[in-house]
């Protein structure tokens, strides 16, 4: 490689061979594949015995974090964008139980639209507040995090709302395309969109754009405003189509769905190599991130951890692997 | 010479960045109470030899002499307590604290009780001002201040810490003309007390005016070191060229802009905000426009409200005699005009971004393919712009901020010139560019304005605006006072004069 530039002693990226990928990916956002690859190694020898690789196994730990790595590609979105949208976690419960609640009156169709339309009122809420009036997004959606979950309860009144149309229940989680868990198959479709969106359009540059620099982007034509009101919108709706796998794996709308689900996924993208501040983002690394916290999760219940235990330790590895992307 | 004299004597450093040597065996010193000026190139390791003294890198051979004496200094603090103070030229202040509490800032006078005592750091940082012979207002918060006051904090915050030698960066870079002939007195007096002072300029007639000595760097190495008596100017600069230049600076005739053409861009009445007022002028296609003016003159912010940022409150803007809307960049860029901002770290690059990335921005919709981006296209696209414009670039996916001055501020220029904009602003277009990269901008421009483009230039560096202007706009207090053909302008002290609105 040529160097003409001579200030480089922080850029260890040498360049490769890019067609597909526009974006110089900086090897930090290789750890995520390199901790996943280890972790799934260790517990592949460590507890071969508990059947942690039998196919069933495998599949669960897909099965288990495909809401999670849902919630997460919008999430990139907002992170990429340097934001942050706390109200996901609240904003799957509201749907989940909308959508039941409108199911169970009027029918299919109606239902999907209501639990749709909670991410698209709670989505462009968040984005009006943040883009218009200019409030941190982190207040906008911590409040947003509290009125969603309240509104879920409270139309609720606490109590779980059972779905028993057997067709929503089949698509959105319980059922199966051939062998493959339909839960895999709706992450495997967010992720894919999710990519593509992000790395090829000029939506998802614009994003990345803004993330990066916000002046520098208004100073190059780039409604950032409007991105930043269209990201917060997509995770809103993301967010929404989470709380109906909930409610279609659980066969009913509770408030609690996805409760912490927002830390969960924050935590995925930012060990997907995502920059918490803005201007990176990847949505395979984001999945990978999901995947590693899944494979903790399945493989601390197969060494037989109990939950507190598991806590500890789950918390210990994220921060394991964070630290180790961000050493130079 | 008695190396006794020295406060600070650099020996045989060394230094290389991924095996890539920087700096190659080089030598400097400074003495007692001189100003020493220190020039080279972008990439001639002027920033990492000062790095080194101020203990940001290590060198990898050679010795640093401080007052005579062998010193290691492997951190910054080393170098603070060796009395090396900097002047950062992105100022390093923190904005919401009072000028007091930045001086101090983890060094704050304690009062009883271990407590910081913010009024005796109110009293000290106001007797470093009184020595300083400057006036400011020590209870101030920062951010309220002007970049001249931002600048007088920095040099006290340094003088706080008994600094001995002071590294200044291109001090003058964001400062108006008599800001900076304040700041010169203020180093002269320092000189009297014995500081010495190590000058990072590019320019050459405040090099003359302040140095006792000046030491050009080229391509890592030592070139040479004489008192300026001894040197004269195109000397130097063949020192930090490599080749002799002449002329680079002067102006050149084109083909006379054709007056009777209709203008390509008309302003009538134009009010926007304090800084804008009743700002009327029309500009033809290949016309080169200069705006001249002091700081706060009203010059960027006639841009940022012909680009649309700023809200315009009154006025017509007119091009090709067609009223156009510019209540957004987007609504400008469509319009046909481009911008290059004034600040091109902050508003003109995503830093953090490869160099295509930043080009391919403002021309996404080129590259667009259906609903998707065209990554041929986008490699093809990119690299034909980074050839037009001559961008040293080891690879288009690298960050932009590897990149040096000169060359982001090309690529600046290049991601505006994809979308053909007819009328092009450039706001400090050369600000911390090397002198090389300085005329090949400045040929662009006139390259650009022969092809028919109406360009309107904004420099603090009358040189700069005399070598490529057709005519010059001179503003004070947001409104035009005088409109100059280039042909009536004699020379830099006409326009001077103009701008000082004598």
């Amino acid at each position: 490689m040529s160097k003409t530039n001579t200030i480089a002693p922080r850029d260890t990226g040498a360049p490769r061979n890019v067609g597909t990928i526009l974006k110089d990916l900086d090897w930090r956002r290789y750890v995520i594949y390199i901790g996943f690859v280890v972790v799934f190694l260790i517990f592949a020898v460590l507890l071969r015995d508990q059947g942690f690789l039998s196919p069933n196994n495998l599949l669960n730990i897909f099965r288990q974090t495909a809401t999670i790595t849902v919630i997460a590609v919008g999430m990139t979105y907002v992170i990429a964008c340097a934001e942050i949208d706390l109200s996901v976690g609240s904003v799957a419960g509201l749907s989940s139980v909308c959508t039941a609640m409108a199911l169970s009156q009027w029918g299919l169709v109606p239902g999907i639209l209501a639990g749709l339309a909670v991410g698209l009122v709670v989505g462009s809420v968040n984005g009006a507040l943040v883009s218009l009036l200019g409030i941190p997004s982190f207040l906008v959606t911590l409040g947003m995090l509290g009125i969603a979950v309240g509104v879920a309860q409270w139309i609720t009144a606490s109590a779980p709302q059972p779905i028993l149309n057997d067709t929503f229940n089949t698509v959105f989680g319980s059922g199966n395309f051939g062998p493959i868990p339909g839960l895999v198959v709706w992450s495997g479709i967010f992720v894919a969109i999710g990519a593509v969106v992000l790395n090829r359009t000029k939506f998802g540059r614009q994003v990345l754009a803004t993330g990066g620099n916000r002046n520098a982007s208004e100073f190059t034509g780039i409604n950032t405003k409007r991105i930043k009101f269209q990201v917060l919108l997509i995770s809103g709706m993301v967010a929404s189509v989470a709380g109906m796998l909930y409610a279609g794996r659980l066969q009913s709308g509770r408030f609690q769905w996805g409760a912490g689900d927002e830390l969960s996924a924050i935590a995925a993208v930012i060990l997907g190599g995502t920059s918490l501040f803005g201007g990176f983002g990847s949505i395979i690394g984001t999945l990978f991130g999901a995947l590693l916290i899944g494979l903790i999760n399945n493989g601390l219940i197969l060494a037989g951890l109990d939950s507190s235990q598991q806590q500890v330790v789950r918390g210990a590895i994220i921060i394991l692997a964070v630290a180790l992307a961000r050493k130079k | 010479m008695n190396t006794a004299d020295n406060v600070v004597e650099m020996r045989s450093i060394s230094k290389a960045f991924n095996g890539v040597p920087v700096l190659k065996d080089v030598g400097f010193d400074v003495r007692k109470g001189e100003v020493h000026a220190l020039a080279g190139g972008n990439g001639a390791g002027k920033s990492t030899l000062m790095k080194i003294l101020q203990g940001v890198y290590q060198t990898d051979a050679g010795e640093i002499l401080i007052g005579g004496k062998p010193a290691a200094i492997n951190s910054i603090q080393d170098a603070k307590s060796a009395g090396i103070g900097m002047v950062f030229q992105e100022f390093s202040l923190v904005p919401s604290l009072s000028v007091a509490q930045n001086i101090f800032l983890g060094a704050e006078p304690l009062g009883r009780g271990g407590l910081i005592d913010d009024r005796a750091a109110v009293r000290r940082a106001k007797e470093v001002f009184a020595e300083m012979e400057v006036d400011v207002d020590a209870g101030a918060q920062v951010s309220r201040l002007g970049t001249a006051y931002w600048q007088l904090t920095e040099i006290a915050k340094a003088l706080a810490q008994n600094a001995q030698v002071l590294i200044m960066d291109e001090p003058t870079a964001s400062l108006a003309r008599h800001e900076s002939e304040a700041l010169f007195e203020l180093i002269d007096r320092l000189k009297q007390r014995g500081i010495s002072i190590i000058y990072i300029s590019h320019r050459m007639d405040e090099v003359y005016r302040l140095a006792d000595r000046i030491t050009i760097l080229r391509d890592g190495r030592h070139l040479f070191t004489e008192p300026l008596t001894e040197v004269t100017p195109e000397q130097i600069v063949e020192g930090i060229v490599g080749k002799k230049v002449e002329g680079q600076l002067s102006y050149r005739a084109r083909n006379d802009v054709a007056t009777d053409v209709e203008p390509l861009l008309e302003v009538r009445g134009l009010n926007a905000g304090q800084r804008v007022r009743d700002v009327s002028f029309a500009l033809r296609p290949g016309e080169i426009l200069g705006l001249a003016g002091l700081m706060g003159s009203g010059r960027t912010e006639l841009a940022r409200a012909l680009f649309g940022i700023d809200k315009l409150d009154s006025g017509q803007v007119l091009i090709r005699g067609r009223k156009v809307t510019l209540a957004s960049p987007q609504q400008a860029i469509n319009a046909g005009i481009a911008l290059v901002p004034e600040d091109r770290r902050a508003q003109g690059l995503v830093l953090e971004h490869s160099v295509q990335d930043n080009l391919l921005l403002p021309l996404l919709k080129q590259i667009q393919r259906g609903p998707l981006l065209d990554g041929a296209k986008g490699n093809e696209l990119s690299a034909s712009l980074i050839k037009r414009f001559a961008v040293k670039v080891a690879h288009p996916h690298r960050p932009v901020r590897l990149l040096s001055g000169g060359n982001q501020q090309k690529v600046v220029i290049a991601k505006w010139l994809g979308t053909d904009p007819d009328i092009l602003i450039l706001d400090e277009p050369t600000a911390g560019v090397d002198i090389g990269t300085k005329s090949e901008i400045l040929d662009m421009i006139r390259e650009l304005a022969s092809d028919g483009k109406a360009i309107i230039v904004i420099s603090s560096e009358y040189p700069e605006l005399l070598a490529v202007s057709d005519r010059v706009l001179v503003l004070k207090d947001g409104s035009i006072i005088r409109d100059i053909p280039r042909s009536d302008i004699a020379d830099e002290e006409y326009l001077q004069l103009a701008v000082q609105g004598v």
